[in-house]
């Protein structure tokens, strides 16, 4: 049996006795709140901290309030809620689906959103067993010195493989995120470095505590997401798209793409191709051409990095199709509904 | 339906004449399983759920390199580390095994070299798995790096240094060529000879149980071995041997396997180690493997290049074939120079061939061994003929379905390299998955993307010959009756979910005319069952089935004429059913079955009867002539729905067919239920699975990702939906008539998804697994005017011998080869 | 990596299928182990312990999870159903009993795993359709049945829960266009 490695557990009961806990616990410390992707890691021991803090009992960092000013999802709510929750599915449609595409229901019953937020980057010289990684002599992110997939490259090349991540940023996710020394905000964009190590801006000891979606607002949004099977695998290529129209003009568009870099990939040529003119199959088409170009997939996950590279547009494009296939939420927006 | 929970009451009686000649009462019933009730709650007890008190914990130390020399093995640090009990290394268990006699080239512990990464090297036993594991990270290893295979190719260029010291040549494991009939004579009347390249990649059984074992080498000096194993009595063999304890002290008891697929059936390093720990300590010892080591583990499928030639007449009859295999085995022996055999066997088992040459290679390469998976060594020449054929008819412009319908080979014939056909059910199969699949109708008139691809296949029911060379049973059944009337069945065979405990219980019942569910069954436990060769080479049912017959039958005249004595009417008059032995002239006249036992209890004495199964003997005499001849063979076709998005080469699977010829079933639901995994299975194959390696920049052979993340199994959401058509035609040398159906349904898979995409979207992908990059790049060659196909273009030249030629019944051959002195070690032939 | 502080036991106090229970046991322990090793439910199977077979599959305050991925300790309070639990004195679930009928469960490793998401499943959705039987279900891996009778084994137990009177298909037991006349009439109704 893979056991987890031998750490100190601690259970905070606030939010800023989480906060606490952590700065004290000094920097061998880590926050877990589903498990999901830490626990897997610790078992492999790409990761072992001395103290873990668990934010299971932190009720306050489940709730979900929606109003007329948006949508803030404490970042401990659960996947499965969040992907059944009537309102999400109703008013933010796109990010109901990418949630529902996230690994397999079972873990979906335990994984949170702010777990994916921060899902540690992936790659397949890295998500293996410690005996394993010392047979390649490791590799920079844990243990090694230099990266398998490049040799030459100076930096870390996981992938970013969290399917909230690229429709989140794509509706204009803003995150909240607190630390001793008080709370901060920023765009969901801003969270993410493309670097397989130092993945996000945020500092260790900062507890990412929501994450607020502005309301619809016109935005249609759509998330496709290629892997071999149908549940289970992480996407190695994946789109979130968020398009929002002024008649038939598309006004704002924001594309954005998971799982061909260590950061999400926002592919502002391919929006500046659709602003301005209709969401027809030309515009889609120079879109899905333009979002390809900086779709540089490498070699350390399933399937081959070139086709990856060539499926990009046709990932886009059909992201792009369900957009304009979908109708646009009702007027009246959140505040019309009672929250639950 | 007619199931029950074990424990309740049988249901009323209604009795009606028995007619034995036709019609059963338990066999060809949807049954549950004997073990149902156990496997829904949870309380089967597989090996890992087995503690003993103070039973220690195993881990072993495996290799960290694909191909070294092991220069030290220091494990005093390890030793000396608080709560380690014991530790080995590869100089305390020295003598090799293996599974086949031929290939005794494992050793429990490497001791001077180290062959692929994950070989186990050392192994400690501590009073928990973190002190063991702790315990590893302080073993030292001093490694000399040999230069390493990780290829066919590189394996048929690299003759030093050798991965072992035996086989046939260089780094060939085994290099086998015969020729049945005139190869030269047939061609030269082909009206067209196709002549195709294939590749059929790796893949592994994935059982969900992870391995384990326990050991206890009690104070009396006997050794008892629980493990998850298909094949108690071989793991018998091999510990008896390394240990160098005689059998007779030895028991192995197989537990309930959750999922063998031919990955459990080879006597495995961790047995031997569990056992030679608790002999040194005196206490029981378990492991349990981790995903990965299961992996490592692996003995699956093949990988293998293959080339076939193949000369046909106008209306798809084949003249002659020469077919090439050249096979990855991996970094030892396993069941390997079987698979090499089987790799050309059962070619000639479906359509006619009427002149064969079969040249195969195996070689050794730095990865985890290959050996039996489900199909052993059959679906890769299966998908490269099943494939070619469908070529071949597209060519002459023949519906492939009707091709194979007109060429079957017939039943009660002798395929030219002496494999006796018995019932054949094929051209059923076929019939009746065109009919069910609209093939006539829809075939060529689908959407642009859809398709429908046909293939057919064949399986053996048990080999013909033992792993090892004996003129004992096969397989061996015991029943005891007592005055209570109760009915206990012993077999050594092993349930690893196929049902094969309930078959005895339904056959037993059947014969006896009682209840299943008030038979116990004792099976896998080499102190208390009669042997049995173990759950491979869809033996179980046909053999345990027979000899389960006989057993019964015995009782039964035992029974009959005691009850007849008491019921003073001749034996004739006499039926077994419903619990009730009676005179079937006046049912009501009878005793119940507990009367007819204390009957014939007090007339013989203690009532036991024995019952054993032997194949008949084979046709073949020839040198390789052990591989291929069975009691019987199964059929199978499928057609196979594919949709193919031409702009990304990805497709998915709507739909199966699939008809399987199982002679008779013993119990339909699990009949049906062997049909769907096989297909699923397949599918995976076909699909996404794929045991996939890398070198590092040292050259080192790694296996790419050994998580079942990252090993495509399929999931719920990949599932299509599954018509299944059973055919019975009872074979004569089954119980009842039943043949196989555990493995053959996975064969037609393969090939008929390949055969579907390219009735979809027109190209070829020889080459398995079929993915979406493939179909993809076949499209876009074929696009820019090259050939519409992905496979394999080169194919090594690998030094078979010359053919031992072997007269074929046609020629009026006798089995036996021809001039055997001119043919013996043979000069060696490019091809 | 340095040793470590100190380990206190976790000490829990949790309902596990309905009945109390106060165990301890290191913390770092996972509610697999704990239930498999503390507490001698063996039910409860692995296949990897990495989240990436579902065979460990439990139910957490009615909710199916990972137990190889949850710590023991996160479960004080908390209401753990495992397979042990699922038959009650009335008899088997009837989830139990129709995979029993249709040889759902072939090696029954995956088996405990399956049943108790389907079981959640049930209680959420008594009437779930196919498509929502195989998308509850895509979290466990089933290597021996192609999930074939397992879909059907779901599809009859929901049917049975409603108060139907579901009898197995005909193509479940027999396969497609299946010669019957070779039998006798059927025996007896067994469970009826």
């Amino acid at each position: 049996m893979l056991r987890l490695p031998k750490f100190r557990y601690l259970v905070p009961h606030t939010v800023s006795d989480a906060v606490a806990m952590r700065a004290d616990a000094g920097a061998d410390a880590v926050f877990v709140a589903g498990g999901t992707d830490l626990y897997p890691n610790m078992k492999r021991r790409q990761q072992t901290p001395a103290t873990v803090i668990t934010l299971a009992r932190l009720e306050k960092l489940r709730a979900v309030e929606i109003s007329g000013d948006g949508m803030t999802i404490g970042a401990g709510a659960v996947l499965s809620d969040l992907e059944n929750d009537p309102r999400i599915r109703e008013f933010w449609p796109g990010l109901a689906h990418a949630i529902a595409e996230i690994s397999t229901p079972l873990l979906r019953n335990m994984g949170t959103i702010g777990g994916n937020l921060l899902l540690d980057t992936r790659c397949n010289y890295y998500d293996q067993n410690f005996e394993w990684r010392q047979a390649i002599d490791f590799c920079m992110k844990r243990d090694g010195e230099i990266c398998w997939v490049a040799p030459g490259s100076p930096r870390c090349l996981a992938v970013q493989s969290a399917d909230s991540v690229p429709v989140l940023i794509a509706l204009g996710a803003r995150v909240r995120l607190l630390s001793p020394a008080g709370p901060r905000e920023l765009p969901l964009e801003d969270l993410y470095r493309n670097d397989g190590i130092h993945y996000v801006t945020k500092a260790p000891e900062e507890l990412l505590t929501a994450v607020w979606l502005p309301p619809p607002d016109g935005w249609r949004a759509a998330y496709r997401k290629l892997r071999r099977r149908g549940s289970f695998d992480f996407p190695v290529l994946s789109i979130g798209a968020a398009i929002r129209q002024r008649g038939a003009v598309v006004e704002d568009a924001r594309l954005v793409l998971g799982g061909v870099a260590s950061a999400p990939l926002r592919l502002t040529s391919a929006e500046e191709v659709l602003e301005g003119r209709p969401l027809d199959e030309a515009a889609i088409d120079a879109a899905a051409e333009a979002a390809a170009r900086p779709s540089r997939p490498m070699d350390n996950t399933d399937f081959s990095f070139l086709w990856r590279k060539e499926m990009t547009k046709r990932y886009v494009a059909a992201a792009l199709r369900d957009i304009a296939a979908t109708p646009t939420v009702r007027a009246g927006g959140p505040e019309s509904v009672r929250p639950l | 339906m007619p199931s029950r929970p074990p424990g309740s009451s049988p249901p009323a009686s209604r009795l009606s004449p028995p007619d034995p000649a036709k019609r059963t009462r338990v066999v060809g019933r949807p049954w549950e399983k004997v073990d149902a009730g156990a496997k829904v709650t949870g309380q089967t007890r597989f090996a890992d759920d087995l503690v003993l008190p103070r039973m220690l914990h195993c881990k072993l130390l495996r290799s960290r390199r694909a191909h070294a020399i092991l220069r030290r093995v220091d494990v005093s640090r390890a030793a000396a580390l608080p709560g380690v009990v014991a530790v080995a290394t590869g100089s305390d268990l020295p003598i090799p095994f293996g599974i086949l006699p031929v290939s005794q080239d494992e050793h429990a512990l490497c001791f001077d070299r180290v062959r692929f990464v994950g070989d186990p090297i050392a192994a400690v036993a501590a009073l928990d798995e973190d002190t063991a594991n702790e315990a590893l990270r302080a073993i030292e290893v001093d490694y000399e790096d040999l230069p390493s295979i990780a290829s066919i190719e590189q394996a048929v260029e690299t003759p030093e240094p050798r991965i072992h010291e035996y086989g046939d040549r260089d780094n060939f494991h085994k290099l086998v060529s015969m020729e049945f009939g005139d190869v030269d004579e047939g061609f030269a009347r082909a009206e067209k000879i196709y002549d195709d390249l294939f590749f059929y990649e790796g893949s592994t059984h994935l059982p969900l149980e992870q391995h384990a074992a326990l050991a206890d080498f009690g104070p009396d000096g006997k050794l008892t071995l629980w493990s998850s194993t298909q094949t108690p009595h071989y793991v018998h063999r091999a510990l008896a041997k390394v240990l160098q304890m005689p059998a007779s002290r030895i028991r192995v008891i197989a537990t309930p396997n959750g999922g063998g697929f031919g990955g459990k059936s080879d006597p495995f390093n961790h047995e031997i180690v569990v056992a030679h720990l608790s002999r040194v300590t005196g206490r029981p010892v378990k492991i349990c493997l981790t995903r990965e080591e299961v992996f490592y583990c692996h003995r699956g499928r093949h990988p293998i290049l293959m080339r076939a030639r193949t000369g046909v007449r106008r209306d798809g009859s084949i003249t002659a074939m020469h077919f090439q295999t050249a096979l990855d085995g991996g970094a030892y022996g396993s069941y390997g120079v079987a698979s090499t055999y089987y790799s050309g066997a059962l070619q000639t088992v479906t359509y006619p061939v009427p002149a064969y040459r079969f040249d195969g290679a195996r070689v050794f390469t730095n990865k985890p061994p290959c050996g039996p998976k489900r199909g052993h060594g059959t679906p890769q020449p299966r998908f490269a003929l099943e494939v070619q054929l469908d070529r071949i008819a597209c060519d002459l412009g023949l519906d492939p379905a009707a091709m194979r319908l007109s060429n079957l080979q017939p039943p009660s014939s002798i395929t030219a390299n002496f494999l006796r056909i018995g019932s054949m059910g094929l051209g059923a199969c076929i019939e009746k998955v065109v009919e069910a699949s609209g093939w006539r109708e829809r075939r060529g008139q689908l959407p642009p993307g859809r398709g429908l691809g046909l293939a057919c296949s064949s399986y053996i029911c048990g080999a013909g010959l033992p792993i090892y060379w004996n003129a004992m049973p096969q397989s061996g059944v015991q029943l005891k009756l007592d005055r209570s009337g109760g009915v206990t069945v012993f077999c050594g065979s092993t349930d690893i979910g196929q049902g094969s405990d309930s078959i005895l219980a339904y056959i037993v019942a059947e014969v006896l005319g009682i209840d299943p569910f008030d038979i116990r069954v004792i099976t896998a436990d080499t102190d208390l069952t009669p042997v049995d060769l173990g759950s491979y080479s869809s033996r179980v049912t046909l053999m345990t089935g027979n000899a389960a017959v006989q057993a019964a039958e015995r009782a039964r005249e035992m029974l009959v004429a005691a009850a007849g004595e008491k019921l003073q009417i001749p034996g004739v008059r006499i039926g077994l059913a419903e619990g009730r032995v009676f005179d079937v002239e006046e049912p009501e006249k009878g005793l119940s079955f507990s009367d007819a036992v204390i009957a014939a209890e007090s007339k013989f004495g203690t009532i036991g009867t024995v019952g054993s199964y032997t194949p008949p003997p084979s046709s073949g005499r020839y040198r390789g002539a052990g591989v291929g001849p069975s009691p019987a063979y199964s059929y199978s076709a499928a057609v196979v729905e594919v949709e193919v998005d031409p702009a990304t080469g990805i497709y998915t699977v709507p739909k199966v067919w699939i008809a399987h010829d199982v002679g008779k079933c013993i119990n339909p639901v699990l009949v049906v239920g062997q049909v769907e995994g096989s297909v699923y299975m397949g599918l995976g194959e076909a699909m996404m699975e794929e045991m996939a390696y890398r070198a590092d920049v040292n050259g080192n052979v790694m296996h790419k990702a050994p998580s079942m993340l990252e090993y495509k199994s399929p999931t719920t959401l990949e599932m299509p939906e599954i018509v299944t058509l059973l055919v019975e035609d009872p074979d004569p040398n089954g119980p009842f008539g039943a043949k196989e159906v555990g493995q053959g349904p996975l064969l037609p898979i393969p090939p008929a998804v390949a055969n579907a995409v390219y009735d979809a979207v027109g190209v070829r992908v020889d080459e398995i697994p079929v993915t979406p990059e493939k179909i993809l790049r076949a499209l876009k060659a074929m696009a820019a005017g090259q050939p519409g196909r992905v496979g394999p273009t080169k194919f090594p030249a690998i030094p078979y011998p010359d053919p031992v030629r072997i007269p074929t019944p046609a020629e009026g051959g006798d089995g036996r080869a021809r001039d055997l002195a001119a043919t013996g070690a043979g000069g060696v032939r490019k091809s | 990596m340095g040793s470590p502080p100190d380990f206190l036991k976790a000490s829990v106090t949790f309902l596990v299928n309905g009945e109390r229970v106060e165990v301890s046991f290191a913390p770092y322990k996972t509610l697999l182990e704990v239930l498999r090793e503390d507490l001698q439910l063996t039910g409860t199977k692995h296949g990897c312990e990495l989240g990436e077979c579902g065979a460990c599959a439990v139910l957490v305050d009615g909710r199916p999870v990972l137990s190889c991925l949850v710590l023991g300790a996160e479960c004080q309070g908390r209401s753990v159903g495992t397979i042990e639990g699922m038959a009650t004195a009335d008899g088997l679930h009837p989830l139990q009993k129709a995979f029993a009928e249709l040889g759902a469960a072939q090696c029954g490793y995956c088996t405990p795993g399956f049943l108790l998401t389907a079981q959640a499943l049930l209680e959420a959705n008594p009437s779930p359709t196919f498509r929502q039987v195989q998308e509850a279900l895509a979290g466990n891996i089933c290597r021996c049945t192609g999930y074939i009778k397992i879909f059907e084994a779901v599809e009859l137990a929901a049917a049975r829960m409603r108060g139907e009177e579901a009898v197995p298909r005909r193509e479940t037991l027999y396969g497609t266009d299946f010669d019957e006349s070779g039998l006798l009439p059927v025996l007896g109704s067994g469970r009826g």
